[in-house]
């Protein structure tokens, strides 16, 4: 205010009175900001302070890992009503998984779309799911000829049914772009997201060139009694919201034996999974028998999701 | 500052800082009606920004089709404005134009306030901005060199930074009534030069990086968005001037103002060139790959949602660069003033929703989910433009008293220089 001094025209009690107009107009500003961003405090609320330092978890101890699964469980039961198991299941060594689809025998009936949404504890309002259904004219493969909204009984005379989840990419575009590190490949295949480290930013979702991935534009919301409570960090927990996620192949039960519930649910088995570098697993005699290819191929990406046909 | 042992600056810093609220808050009427009505749209930006952190980015009409929308859009746009200032120092530093040296600190002014609209834009499409330290290099885990957005983080705050440092040097100086020492600010906007070409090229990049979205996946992207930012840089600052010809002492050479007319005569025409390159493309092979660029021109599949945006956007941009060719149109100032906001709005579009939109539709599944900014995310946009127009209006009017000399260190060494940065141009030459 030194300035303000020095102007030879204004007198002292001009300056204290644009002082004084000054002060008030910053309080009323700062008060009316103060309310306009009131409803953060909803947000606030949502979250806690253990919950913003936690650390990534690759860097997690095994302590700290335990008390990360033990909060996440207490949350569940208070936001949602439920008692659920959220369990850290690590992949095992020698497994690379891989996934086969036969396009002859799929009958585009959505099963596997609705066992995914009970499996992952997926938002009920806008019946979310990892996998999409194309309906594709006979003779021709590009998909731009597809359609996912299709809603009549199937199959349909002179259509072919292409369904399409992560395909688990060798070379993934997605967890490339993560600026945080977010996402990552597993050692057994699996590209998986840190639910609890993501920022939100959805430049994975522009990179991932086959819709795989989804962001939580709200907090999902689950009846109680519709949770599955067989959950683990990595996978099906349910996810906070503004954060991004994806299939994993079901890694909680994959890794544990169990097969995807995508494929269990197939009424036709179209689907085929397992560990590659098992001789003697089926995934390995469709890889080595049947003529397999890959989605957009031409993008470098290898996938680990083949389809095939069988005639 | 070898020379001036003598200055206190933990004195004359804070006194300074002072003295620049004081004066960005002295005015006229017509500046407290403009800030008022700023804020008051600032506010409604705010709220409906906390809103949708509280409700979840549902409130946005953003899909996992279409991910990214009206804020990636804006945020793609202002990068493009604030390396647009660099039209003027490159002038200014390169060419040794003395009128546009004069007002060169407009252009980095205009950089600064630019950024933090770009960075605003970013945060506010962010799902979770609580978790925004996850970002930070030590202490989160930063994805360098690896993800082109840890570059695009990098390069952003960078030259914001670099900016922040001209100006606040040169407006500090300026206040002490001092000449500046070119080595604490001439390396600086030598670095500044290189580094403005580096923001928008790395921001192209996020985008052109991406095999899965044919429509981005171009080596033309960051030419286009330079040759973009290129225009819409100077047709924002030539407005700029006038208004501060009109409205403060500082003083704005005409040279400047055809200097930067000059510059928009080329870049108008090569921007056309590139979106005629694009759209050649895109017809005459046709195919799977052409599908965005025909859902953005003609409209695909019944859909033409961006149809109107982008003949408009196209429209404009002819018609600016029809009147900025034509001596008997430019002559007439308010024609040209239109002509300059045409180009503006023109390219806006053209970079914004003409850009980004298309990336998404059809989708990777060849799905065509249309989207149209919802009230919420107009609100927010609205919001980070007041805010950031009212940081430009505050760091020009002290900005430029400093340099006309209007608001100076009580200590300051009188001396007879009233006009605008004489000792700066001196500099130069």
């Amino acid at each position: 205010m030194a300035d303000a001094k020095d102007s030879t025209s204004a007198t002292d009690t001009t300056v204290k009175r644009r002082v004084a107009l000054k002060v008030l107009a910053t309080t009323l500003g700062a008060g009316a900001f103060a309310k306009a961003i009131a409803p953060i405090q909803q947000f606030t609320a949502s979250t806690n302070a253990q919950e913003w330092l936690q650390k990534h978890y690759r860097e997690l101890s095994s302590r700290e890992l335990r008390e990360v699964l033990a909060r996440l469980e207490a949350e569940t039961k208070q936001k949602y009503g439920r008692e659920v198991t959220i369990e850290d299941v690590r992949p095992q060594a020698g497994v690379q998984f891989a996934y086969a689809l036969n396009l002859s025998v799929c009958i585009g009936c959505r099963r596997c779309v609705e066992a995914c949404h009970q499996e992952n504890n997926h938002d009920r309002a806008s019946h979310n799911s990892y996998i999409r259904v194309l309906e594709m004219e006979q003779g021709s493969m590009d998909m731009e000829r597809g359609r996912a909204d299709y809603d009549h009984p199937v199959r349909d005379e002179g259509k072919f049914y292409l369904p399409v989840q992560c395909q688990q990419c060798e070379n993934p575009p997605c967890t490339k772009v993560c600026p945080v590190e977010a996402t990552w490949k597993e050692p057994d295949g699996i590209v998986v997201v840190d639910y609890n480290w993501c920022i939100g930013c959805r430049y994975c979702e522009a990179a991932c060139p086959y819709h795989a991935r989804r962001f939580n534009w709200r907090k999902p919301e689950v009846p109680a009694h519709e949770i599955n409570p067989k959950q683990s960090y990595l996978s099906n927990r349910i996810r906070p919201q503004g954060v991004v996620e994806k299939c994993t192949f079901c890694l909680h039960k994959t890794r544990k034996g169990e097969l995807p519930a995508c494929l269990e649910a197939c009424p036709t088995g179209a689907r085929v999974f397992g560990n590659v570098l098992d001789p003697n697993s089926s995934i390995r005699w469709v890889l080595e028998n049947k003529r397999v290819y890959v989605l957009k191929e031409e993008l470098g990406t290898r996938p680990r999701f083949f389809y095939f046909f069988d005639k | 500052m070898s020379r001036d042992n003598k200055t206190a600056h933990h004195l004359t810093y804070p006194r300074f800082l002072l003295s620049a609220f004081w004066r960005a808050s002295e005015g006229s009427w017509v500046f407290y009606t403009w800030m008022t009505a700023l804020t008051a749209i600032a506010l409604v930006g705010a709220h409906a920004w906390a809103l949708q952190l509280a409700n979840g980015m549902a409130v946005t009409a953003m899909t996992d089709h279409v991910s990214w929308g009206l804020y990636i859009a804006n945020f793609t746009f202002l990068v493009g404005l604030a390396a647009g200032g660099v039209m003027m120092v490159v002038p200014a530093y390169l060419y040794d134009d003395h009128d546009m040296h004069d007002v060169v600190i407009i252009g980095e002014l205009l950089a600064v306030a630019a950024l933090v609209m770009a960075l605003l834009f970013v945060v506010v499409d962010l799902g979770r901005p609580d978790r925004f330290w996850h970002m930070l290099p030590g202490i989160g885990r930063f994805h360098w060199p690896i993800s082109m957005l840890s570059w695009d983080v990098i390069v952003l705050n960078g030259y914001l930074l670099l900016n922040l440092h001209v100006c606040g040097y040169l407006i500090y100086t300026r206040y002490l009534g001092k000449k500046p020492d070119p080595r604490w600010y001439r390396p600086f906007v030598f670095l500044s030069i290189a580094w403005a070409f580096s923001i928008h090229t790395v921001t192209a990049f996020l985008y052109a990086g991406l095999g899965g979205r044919p429509f981005w996946n171009s080596a033309l992207l960051a030419p286009r968005f330079l040759a973009s930012a290129f225009v819409t840089g100077p047709a924002f600052i030539v407005l700029v001037l006038q208004i501060v010809r009109r409205t403060t002492r500082f003083t704005v050479p005409e040279g400047a103002i055809q200097r930067l007319l000059s510059i928009l005569r080329v870049t108008v025409l090569v921007n056309l060139f590139m979106v005629a390159s694009e759209i050649f493309t895109i017809f005459y092979s046709g195919g799977a790959h052409a599908a965005a660029g025909r859902y953005l021109f003609l409209g695909l599949h019944g859909h033409a949602e961006l149809v109107p945006w982008i003949w408009t956007a196209i429209s404009f941009n002819v018609l600016a660069a029809i009147v900025i060719h034509t001596p008997a149109l430019y002559r007439d100032r308010r024609v040209l003033n239109a002509a300059l906001i045409l180009t503006f709005v023109g390219v806006w579009i053209e970079k914004g929703m003409g850009l980004i939109v298309p990336g998404f539709v059809p989708s990777t599944l060849h799905e065509i989910v249309p989207y149209a900014p919802s009230k919420a995310e107009w609100q927010v946009c609205a919001g980070v433009w007041a805010f950031g127009l009212m940081i430009f209006t505050v760091i020009m009017k002290v900005g430029l008293q400093a340099m006309t000399g209007e608001m100076r260190a009580p200590s300051a060494e009188s001396d007879a220089h009233t006009i605008n940065n004489d000792d700066h141009a001196e500099e130069a030459r």
